[in-house]
């Protein structure tokens, strides 16, 4: 038996936990330097790839036009974004790298099968700084899988690692059940941790959140249950990120409880008027663009009673946003839509009355900041206001719609996860387990994939020097 | 359809997809789909499965996504709404059985005439069954079918929202069926069907080979008419001539091209295609490839005792063929063109 053909129960060079894009980016560059190389994903083979499933661009910096990306995206530019969103939660250095290792990781993605196709229609504004994935992330994971199958990784899904052992700085075996098989032990030289985050533990968001993270959907993959992350906390590793933090968005409220991707995003807010459980307005719809308030409103819904928020629309609006995946409530009159969306009737037409006579004349438009701005109301709505009167009317339910956590293991920028008394011999992590280092707090399209593709290289390189 | 309709709703949230082929793009143009938008959105579809295993939401997800599968079924209840009498294209379309015993039952009555005919007095084949008799059994047989889709078209276009096509138009929509370009999967390596996940052009090339060859045999037998009428120079014809040179090249393609669609098509999962139909069109396809190895095999048999039954047997596979045009997957080349024409149409405004 030779060192490439290690069985299950024998010695693999390289172990990689997790299978989305940071695991397979790890294990290709492992299986290319020579390694044998095992990927324990802990979903099944029709969800695997984990969050990188829905994802569906990679934002990547560029000096003048470099595949489908348009002009140039330069390091200071995009730095700059981040500490826009992150509100300067990020480790400047271990940014800058990924940021400057970006552009030669498309070239790379593209030779591992990953296809680009210009960005997606809607979305013009990110064509110079996202590179679309044709067919989306999971088009993305069937490449990788794919090209790992051939470069000889071997993949076991349904795979749940309970406990990865350390014996002082160094990793000398995990456990894993497989498919609710007895648990059994596989030993290798140099172990990869991509497992992702926590999202998918709700008793562990509750933990953090407070018991109304119990109402929340988890718009994510359910396998991203954290056990991995727990278990190296556990035994002393060196975390980065707020455990109370969580990327949540406001999503349809028919959603899935897991699952249910980025296409149960609802992008009508700034064009209606939102209430809570009680029929009352909460927060200023028309704040600003909605690409720019879209990640705070599942925050708020979240801090209303029963974490639930009505979207309430007119005619006239019906048709200025995204079509949303569930169609919409809609009804005659505003009392039988706020029946349908079992609301007090009353309370709901009294809200949009006073919020109607709040409005005031003015230009309208949709994709701009407007200044049509409400008189005399609390809260107000400081754009886009315009009276809810035209029928049909349409309502949409609003929940909390939680995507990835922040907490994370630290890493160096050689991916390396530090134990108690500093880097451990043989352990590296890369994906959402590590990416609160970089992305402490907010969200920039297509950084998490980014984030996982730098690191997942950087690991799988490390630990096949070291196996 | 309402299947169809819940499927695309999702599938315009998303947008994901839009890269692969027309179908996406077309979509993306609306928020609300009338029954003539899923049709025609069903009938630009090209199976390629892109989108299957590209999509987040196939089952075991609650979306339980498969709109390969959907689409295939509102395309194919399309045909059968649209050709009359609709009896007659459900149980073709359908069962790949019917389609052989018809083709057995013409085959044996071609057969039997041929046999009690015994001496045309004709040359070559048309010692057999004379030329005349050829042209009072196919003509028929080749017009009024085509008769029987031009009204199943007529109707098909008003309801999707066509108009007279511009010569662009035109132009646009045989380069996109040359090219096959909605079997490309937007970059160029091909499609989903019979590999999982991994592209591949197999299918594409093979669908090419079917196309390309039945359009030389067609253009064969065109030239071989011009030439029997016009210019007096009935067959039998020599190697050399346009009417070997393009029906030799076409049945190779046709033969070919129709026994690797059979392969793929057996190695495809069939779960993401119009389930219903399998058979029908497994039979289609192997009445082509039959039509074709049969004209090869009996241009081969010339001047062996073998020709009278192998005339027989070609001619009447070419019978089937031809009465079956609307009532088989034949049909969807013209509902597809028609489809892909309107396509052109839209994309103007």
């Amino acid at each position: 038996m030779t060192r490439l053909e290690a069985p299950r129960d024998g010695l693999w060079d390289v172990l990689v936990v997790g299978g989305g894009n940071a695991a397979l980016c790890a294990a290709i560059t492992a299986a290319e330097a020579g390694r044998s190389v095992l990927i324990l994903e802990g979903a099944p083979k029709p969800y695997r790839g984990g969050n990188s499933r829905h994802t569906r661009n990679f934002r990547c910096m560029h000096q003048g036009p470099l595949s489908v990306l348009t002009d140039t995206y330069d390091e200071n530019e995009y730095y700059d974004d981040l500490l826009l969103v992150t509100k300067g939660k990020t480790d400047e250095h271990l940014a800058r790298m990924v940021i400057r290792t970006s552009e030669q990781c498309l070239p790379w993605m593209e030779a591992h099968g990953v296809r680009f196709q210009p960005s997606l229609s809607g979305t013009l504004s990110l064509s110079r700084t996202n590179a679309f994935f044709l067919g989306g992330g999971k088009a993305l994971v069937n490449a990788y899988y794919n090209t790992a199958e051939d470069l000889g990784v071997k993949v076991i899904y349904d795979a749940q690692v309970t406990h990865v052992h350390l014996e002082g700085d160094t990793f000398t075996h995990l456990d894993v059940s497989v498919a609710g098989a007895p648990v059994e032990r596989i030993r290798a030289r140099a172990v990869i941790l991509a497992s992702g985050g926590f999202q998918s533990d709700i008793d562990w968001l509750t933990r953090a959140w407070g018991p109304a993270a119990r109402n929340f959907l988890i718009r994510g993959t359910p396998y991203n249950r954290g056990a991995v992350l727990k278990d190296m906390i556990d035994q002393g590793c060196a975390t980065v990120g707020d455990p109370t933090q969580c990327h949540c968005v406001a999503i349809d409220g028919r959603a899935p409880k897991f699952d249910g991707g980025i296409c149960t995003r609802v992008d009508c807010v700034p064009f209606s008027v939102v209430v809570n459980r009680n029929g009352q307005r909460f927060y200023d719809e028309g704040e600003d663009t909605w690409p720019k308030r879209y990640a705070i409103w599942g925050r708020l819904i979240a801090g209303q009673p029963e974490q639930v928020g009505y979207a309430i629309i007119d005619a006239k609006s019906r048709d200025l946003f995204m079509p949303t995946v569930f169609p919409p409530y809609k009804a005659d009159t505003l009392e039988e839509l706020a029946r349908l969306m079992d609301l007090d009737p009353a309370q709901v037409t009294r809200t949009v009355s006073a919020f109607n006579a709040a409005c005031r004349p003015g230009r309208f438009h949709p994709t701009e900041r407007d200044g049509l701005a409400t008189e005399g109301i609390d809260p107000p709505k400081t754009n886009w206001a315009r009276p809810i009167d035209t029928p049909p009317y349409y309502g949409y339910v609003l929940r909390p719609g939680v995507t990835f956590t922040y907490l994370g293991l630290k890493v160096n920028e050689t991916a390396r996860v530090f134990g108690r008394d500093g880097p451990l011999a043989n352990v590296w992590a890369a994906g959402e387990i590590m990416a609160g280092s970089i992305l402490g707090e907010g969200y920039l399209a297509g950084f998490g994939m980014t984030i996982g593709t730098v690191f997942g290289r950087i690991s799988g390189r490390e630990a096949a020097a070291h196996a | 359809m309402a299947e169809a309709h819940r499927q695309l709703e999702i599938c315009n949230a998303c947008r994901y997809c839009e890269g692969y082929c027309s179908v996406f793009p077309a979509m993306m143009r609306q928020t609300m789909f009338s029954a003539g938008d899923l049709t025609h959105l069903a009938n630009l579809c090209h199976n390629c499965r892109g989108c299957y295993y590209a999509c987040q939401y196939t089952p075991p997800h609650a979306f339980a996504l498969n709109l390969p599968a959907a689409l295939a079924d509102v395309r194919q209840e399309s045909w059968e709404h649209y050709i009359r009498p609709r009896a007659l294209a459900r149980a073709f379309q359908t069962h790949g059985l019917a389609i052989a015993l018809l083709g057995s039952v013409l085959i044996a009555v071609l057969f039997a005439t041929a046999q009690a005919i015994r001496d045309a007095g004709g040359q070559g084949f048309y010692a057999y069954l004379s030329h005349n008799l050829m042209v009072a059994i196919f003509l028929p047989a080749f017009v009024l079918p085509l008769a029987v889709i031009g009204i199943g078209l007529r109707d098909y276009w008003r309801d999707t929202g066509g108009r007279r096509p511009t010569v662009a138009e035109l132009n646009n929509a045989f380069l996109s069926l040359a090219k096959l370009k909605n079997l490309s999967g937007g970059h160029g390596e091909g499609c989903n069907f019979e590999k999982g996940d991994r592209f591949s052009n197999a299918r594409r090339h093979a669908h090419q080979a079917v196309l390309w060859g039945f359009l030389l045999c067609f253009l064969a037998t065109t030239v071989a008419t011009f030439m029997h009428y016009a210019l007096a120079w009935p067959a039998p014809y020599g190697l050399l001539t346009p009417p070997k040179l393009f029906g030799i090249t076409g049945g190779v393609l046709l033969t070919l091209g129709s026994a690797a669609m059979i392969v793929l098509k057996l190695r495809a999962d069939p779960e993401l295609g119009a389930r219903r139909v399998w058979g029908g069109e497994l039979a289609f396809v192997a009445l082509l490839g039959l039509t074709a190895l049969s004209g090869l095999v009996l241009y081969a048999a010339t001047g062996t005792a073998f020709v009278r039954a192998l005339l027989a047997l070609h001619l009447g596979a070419v019978l089937t063929l031809f009465l079956l045009m609307p009532f088989s997957k034949m049909v969807h080349g013209f509902f597809r063109l028609s489809a892909l024409i309107i396509e052109e149409q839209k994309k103007r405004g």
